[in-house]
C-alpha cells in the first residue's frame, strides 16, 4: 500500500458518505421512483395453503374501474415464458439430482402456499387495482396440506410436487462416514440433542417493489427493483425465464432498504411487472405490502436435527453425526439448495478438531413460503447446533464449559476438516479469553447470587463461532453444484480532472460501501475521500457483478478494486515515467504524487491524469491514451471469521421474560476498514440472532397451512426496549487468501448469538434444553415443569 | 374526491384526493415528498413518523383530511437553511443508521422525544422507541446518536 495512514485511510471510523441523503429523506428507493403513465400492479394470492385451480374468471374484474390488463398463469404460459429457477443443483446420497417441480411466475393449475400469485391486476390506481382482484372470480379445489416438518416425508401427507415424491427434493450427506462410525464405536460418552432451528421471516424494513418499463423503439426493457444483485436477476431473468435477451435488459437497483439475504432471490413480481410492461405499453409499479412480505418473501432457517458427540473419558471430541431434516418450503427459491447443505454441513466442526463429521440432510418440500438464505444462511444453523451441543457435554460430563472448549480447539493452521472447509488462520483461545475477560466471567457465581436474593434467576451461556464466507472460489462452488462463478468485478475510472469513480459489481442497501471502498481508493491514491465515487447497482453502468450477501463484499468485492488498482498504479507509473523522462523503476508513488528516485523531479495525480487524456506527445505504440482499469477477482478459499460471544441473562420467574443484561462479542474479521461500520454490522447481526433465541417465529397452523405470524401484530420484532448495549471487541488473525486480509463481518453477529443466548437460559433455568424462540411464555412453561410452583408465592 | 389543505415544512399544500387517502399517503404521492416511507401495515414501525402540529404522529394511521388546516413537519423539512439539524447531525455522527429506510421516522421521532423529555437516559430512549422498528443498526447506535442530540442541545 502506498498511501499513508490518514483520517479517511483504512481503519478509520469515517463517517459515512451516503448519510447525507438518507437523513435528510432524499434517498431513492424504488417505491419512491415515479414514471410517466405508470400503472399499478397487484397480485392477486391464493388464501389456500394446496389446492388445485379448476378456473379463473376475469371477465367481471377487467370491466372494473381503472383496469388496464389482467394477466394470469395461461397469459404467462401462452407467451413460453420460463419459470424461477434455483441456481445450485444439490445431488443426493444414491446420485439422483435433487427433484424439482416447476416455479411458475404465475400459477397454473396448482396453488402451493398462502400468498403463492394468481394473477396481476393491473390499473391507473393501486386502489383500483386492489378493488378489481377482488372481481376475480377464482374456482379453487382445497386440498390437504403438507405443513408440519416433523410429519411432510409420511407416506399419507400431501404431496407438493409430483416430481419429488414423500415431499423430499434430495436427501444428501457430507463428512467421512465409516470414520464416524468407528468414533462412536470407541466412544467414553455419547452426548444426544435434538434440535429445532426456527423459522424466521426476514423482514427488512423496506417491502419488495419493481417497476417495470418498457420502450417499444428500442426494444429495450428496464427494470428497477429492491435487489441485492441486479445483475444475477438480469441473468435469470434473461437466460431462464426468457423476458428479454440480456442487452436488451437494463436492472436497477436503486436505494435498497435492507435485504439480509430475501432480495438476493429472483421472485414472481419483479419478473411479472417487467414482462408485462410490454404488453401494456406502460410501466408497471409494485409495491408490497407487510402482509405480503409476511407470506411471499423468502422465509429462514426451519431445520429440524438429531445431533449426537462422541468424546473419550476426557472430553476429547471423538465425532460428530448429524441427521437434519430442512425445510425449501413450496418451491426451490433461488439459492435455496445450497444453503442447509453446502453453507451448513460445512461449518460442522465449529472451532474444534474433530477427526469424524458425518451429516445427512433431507431437503423437503411443504405448503409453505419458500425458504432460502436468510442472515448467515445455513452457519447459524450449524453454529447453533454444534455450540448446544457442546454446552450440553460440558453440563454432562461436568467439564467447565470453556475448558471443554479449549481442549477441543483446532490449534495449528492450516487445518483441513472432514467436511469440505480447509481453515486458514485463527486464534480461538484468544477470543475466548478476550470475551471472559470482558464480561468478567470469573465473577458471574457473585452476581448469580445476588440475583437470587432478589428472586431472580440468572445464567450465562458462550458461543465459539466460526462461518465460512467471502462467497467464493468459483471452481469450488462449481463442484458443489452452483450454476454460477462467485468472483466479483471492479472498474477504476480516474477522469480527467484526477477525480475517480469505482464502477463495483457489490451493491450496498446498508452496509456502507460508498464510504468504505471510497476509503481503500482514497488511501491508495492518496486523493482526498470527496474525490472518490462508488458506483454500484445499474447493469447499464456496471458490467457485471454478483452482488452483496455471504459477506463477500469486503473479501471479495474489494479484493477486486485492488486488483484494479494495481492495474491502475501500474499504467500511472508509465505513463508519469514518459512525462518526466525516467525509467519506470526509478518511479515512485506516494501520497498522490509522482516523484523521480533521486531527484526532485515531481508530478501531482491531478497534472497525471489530464496527461493521459490529452495524450500530446504520448509513444502511443508503448501507451494508449486513457486511465481506467478493471479487474475480476476469483477467490482462493472461503474466508473464515470466528470468535467468541458470552450472554448473560437475567430471568423473572413469575413472568419468564428475560433481560439480558451483557452481551459480549469478541470477534476475528482480520483486516478492519471502517471499525465503525463493523461493529454496526455486528451490532445488527447480534438483534437478529437475539430475535430468533426470544422473539422471532414464523408459524403456520399444520392443518390449513394458513400464516398465524403474518404480520407485526404477531411476528415480534426486536425493538429497541427488548435489546442491550453489546459489548464488541475484536482479534485480528489476517486473512492469507486475499489482497486486504479481510474475513468479511456481516453475519458473524446473527451466527454466534443464538447459542449463546440459549445455553444462558437453559443454564438460568437449570434445564438441558429449551427451544427457540425461548419466549416468555415457554420459560415460564419449563420452570412449572421443573418445578411447580405453589398457588400462592 | 374533495380538497385537503394544510401547511407542510412550512409551505401551503393541497390536493383534491379521496376522503379515504392515508396522510402519508398525501405526503408521498400528491406531494412528491418521499423521504417519509410506509414499512408496514399495522402502524408498528414507525417509518411513516411526521409532526403535526408539533407532535410525532404515525402519518400511515391518520387521514390526510384529518391533517386539514394543520402545521405537518416531514423529514424534508428539518434542516432549517440548509443547516442540519443536532440529531440528523448526531445520526450521521453516531452511526444510526446502514440502509436508511427506517432513519426519517426515526429521526421524527427522536426529535420529538427531546423536546417532550430534555433529560434522558438509556432506558428512556428503548422505551420510547419502541413505535420505531429497525432491522439493521440493533439500536445500539441510534440510542447513542439520540442520547448525543439531546445532550447538544440543552
Amino acid at each position: 500500500m502506498s498511501g499513508a495512514v490518514t483520517a479517511e485511510g483504512i481503519g478509520q471510523p469515517v463517517r459515512r458518505k451516503e448519510d447525507f441523503r438518507f437523513i435528510t429523506g432524499n434517498g431513492h428507493y424504488t417505491d419512491d421512483i415515479a414514471r410517466a403513465r405508470q400503472t399499478w400492479a397487484y397480485f392477486l394470492r391464493s388464501p389456500h395453503a394446496h389446492a388445485r385451480i379448476k378456473s379463473i374468471d376475469t371477465s367481471v374484474a377487467e370491466a372494473a374501474p381503472g383496469v388496464v390488463a389482467i394477466f394470469t398463469g395461461r397469459h404467462v404460459a401462452d407467451d413460453g415464458l420460463g419459470g424461477l429457477i434455483c441456481g445450485w443443483t444439490v445431488t443426493s446420497k444414491d446420485g439422483a439430482p435433487m427433484k424439482v417441480g416447476p416455479h411458475p411466475i404465475l400459477a397454473l393449475d396448482t396453488v402451493r402456499y398462502v400468498g403463492d400469485h394468481v394473477a396481476m391486476v393491473v390499473a391507473e390506481t393501486l386502489a383500483d387495482a386492489r378493488a378489481a382482484a377482488e372481481l376475480i372470480d377464482v374456482d379453487y379445489e382445497a386440498l390437504p396440506a403438507a405443513v408440519a416438518l416433523s410429519t411432510c416425508q409420511d407416506e399419507e401427507t400431501a404431496q407438493v410436487h409430483v416430481e419429488a415424491p414423500r415431499n423430499t427434493c434430495f436427501e444428501w450427506e457430507l463428512g467421512n462416514k465409516a470414520e464416524t462410525e468407528a468414533a462412536f464405536a470407541k466412544a467414553d460418552r455419547v452426548v444426544k440433542l435434538d434440535l429445532t432451528n426456527n423459522r424466521l421471516i426476514p423482514n427488512a424494513m423496506e417491502p419488495r417493489a419493481a417497476i417495470g418499463e418498457y420502450d417499444k423503439g428500442s426494444g429495450i426493457y428496464t427494470l428497477h427493483t429492491t435487489s441485492q444483485n441486479p445483475h444475477v436477476a438480469r441473468l435469470v431473468l434473461s437466460a431462464f425465464v426468457g423476458v428479454a435477451p440480456e442487452h436488451k435488459l437494463r436492472v436497477v437497483a436503486p436505494d435498497v432498504g435492507g435485504g439480509f439475504g430475501s432480495k438476493i432471490f429472483i421472485y414472481a413480481e419483479e419478473t411479472a411487472c417487467v414482462w408485462a410492461a410490454a404488453k401494456v405499453g406502460r410501466p408497471i409499479k409494485w409495491t408490497g405490502d407487510r402482509s405480503e412480505a409476511f407470506l411471499s418473501d423468502a422465509h429462514g432457517r426451519d431445520h429440524l436435527s438429531h445431533a449426537e458427540l462422541a468424546l473419550d473419558k476426557d472430553g476429547k471430541f471423538l465425532g460428530l453425526r448429524v441427521k437434519t431434516v430442512a425445510n425449501l418450503g413450496a418451491y426451490l427459491s433461488t439459492f435455496s439448495a445450497s444453503v442447509p447443505t453446502y453453507l451448513y454441513g460445512t461449518l460442522l466442526s465449529g472451532q474444534y478438531d474433530l477427526p469424524a463429521i458425518y451429516v445427512e440432510v433431507d431437503g423437503v418440500y411443504t405448503h409453505t413460503a419458500p425458504v432460502d438464505a436468510y442472515r448467515g444462511a445455513g452457519r447459524p444453523e450449524a453454529t447453533y447446533l454444534v455450540e448446544r451441543i457442546v454446552e450440553t457435554a460440558a453440563r454432562e460430563t461436568g467439564i467447565d464449559p470453556a475448558e471443554l472448549r479449549r481442549r477441543n480447539y483446532i490449534r495449528t493452521f492450516p487445518h483441513q476438516t472432514p467436511v469440505i472447509m480447509n481453515y486458514d488462520a485463527g486464534d480461538y483461545e484468544a477470543s475466548l479469553e478476550a470475551a471472559m475477560e470482558a464480561i468478567d466471567y470469573k465473577s458471574f457465581a457473585a452476581r448469580k447470587s445476588e440475583a437470587a436474593s432478589r428472586g431472580k434467576l440468572r445464567g450465562i451461556g458462550m458461543s465459539s463461532y466460526i462461518e465460512a464466507c467471502g462467497l467464493a472460489p468459483s471452481a469450488a462452488v462449481g463442484s458443489l453444484g452452483a450454476g454460477v462463478g462467485l468472483w466479483e468485478s471492479a472498474e477504476v475510472r480516474v477522469n480527467p480532472t484526477g477525480n475517480i469513480e469505482v464502477l463495483t459489481g457489490s451493491h450496498s442497501h446498508g452496509q456502507g460501501h460508498e464510504t468504505t471502498f471510497a476509503q481503500l481508493v482514497a488511501s491508495r491514491l492518496g486523493v482526498p475521500l470527496d474525490n472518490v465515487e462508488i458506483v454500484h447497482g445499474d447493469t447499464d453502468k456496471v458490467q457485471f457483478g454478483m452482488g452483496t450477501y455471504g459477506s463477500r463484499s469486503g473479501a471479495v468485492g474489494m479484493s477486486a478494486i485492488v486488483r484494479a488498482l494495481d492495474k491502475i498504479e501500474a499504467k500511472a507509473k508509465k505513463i508519469a515515467a514518459h512525462l518526466m523522462e525516467a525509467a519506470v523503476e526509478d518511479i515512485v508513488f506516494e501520497n498522490g504524487t509522482f516523484t523521480v528516485q533521486g531527484t526532485d523531479k515531481s508530478l501531482a495525480w491531478a497534472e497525471l491524469s489530464l496527461a493521459a487524456y490529452t495524450a500530446h506527445g504520448f509513444p502511443s505504440a508503448d501507451i494508449e491514451p486513457g486511465l481506467k482499469e478493471g479487474a475480476f477477482y476469483d477467490p482462493t478459499n472461503f474466508t473464515f471469521p470466528a470468535g467468541c460471544h458470552i450472554c448473560e441473562v437475567e430471568i423473572d420467574p413469575d413472568t419468564g421474560i428475560t433481560r439480558i443484561v451483557k452481551f459480549v462479542a469478541v470477534d476475528d474479521f482480520g483486516t478492519v476498514i471502517n471499525p465503525m461500520i463493523v461493529e454496526g454490522q455486528v451490532h445488527g447481526g447480534i438483534a437478529q440472532g437475539i430475535g430468533q433465541a426470544l422473539l422471532e417465529h414464523g408459524v403456520y397452523d399444520p392443518d390449513s397451512g394458513q400464516l398465524v405470524t403474518g404480520s407485526y401484530m404477531d411476528y415480534c420484532m426486536p425493538r429497541a426496549d427488548d435489546l442491550p448495549n453489546f459489548t464488541l471487541g475484536f482479534t485480528k488473525t489476517v486473512c492469507p487468501s486475499n489482497p486486504l486480509g479481510m474475513k468479511g463481518c456481516g453475519e458473524a453477529g446473527a451466527i454466534a448469538s443464538p447459542p449463546a443466548i440459549i445455553n444462558a437460559v437453559t443454564d438460568a433455568l437449570g434445564i438441558r434444553d429449551i427451544e427457540m424462540p425461548a419466549t416468555p411464555a415457554r420459560v415460564w412453561e419449563a420452570l412449572q415443569s421443573a418445578a411447580p410452583r405453589a398457588a400462592a408465592e | 374526491m374533495s380538497v385537503v389543505a394544510m401547511t407542510v415544512n412550512g409551505k401551503p399544500a393541497s390536493a383534491d384526493v379521496e376522503p379515504r387517502t392515508l396522510l402519508v399517503q398525501f405526503i408521498r404521492e400528491q406531494l412528491g415528498l418521499t423521504g417519509t416511507h410506509v414499512g408496514c401495515d399495522t402502524s408498528q414501525c414507525g417509518a411513516c413518523v411526521v409532526h403535526v402540529d408539533g407532535r410525532a404522529v404515525k402519518s400511515c394511521t391518520m387521514l390526510a383530511a384529518q391533517a386539514e388546516g394543520a402545521e405537518v413537519l416531514t423529514i424534508e423539512g428539518l434542516a432549517a437553511n440548509g443547516d442540519l439539524h443536532p440529531v440528523q447531525k448526531a445520526f450521521r455522527e453516531h452511526h444510526g443508521l446502514q440502509c436508511g429506510f427506517c432513519t426519517p421516522g426515526m429521526i421524527m421521532t427522536a426529535v420529538d422525544l427531546i423536546r417532550r423529555k430534555p433529560e434522558l437516559d438509556e432506558e428512556t430512549v428503548r422505551d420510547e422507541l419502541e413505535g420505531n422498528i429497525c432491522r439493521c443498526t440493533g439500536y445500539h447506535n441510534i440510542v447513542k446518536a439520540i442520547l448525543a442530540a439531546s445532550q447538544e442541545m440543552r
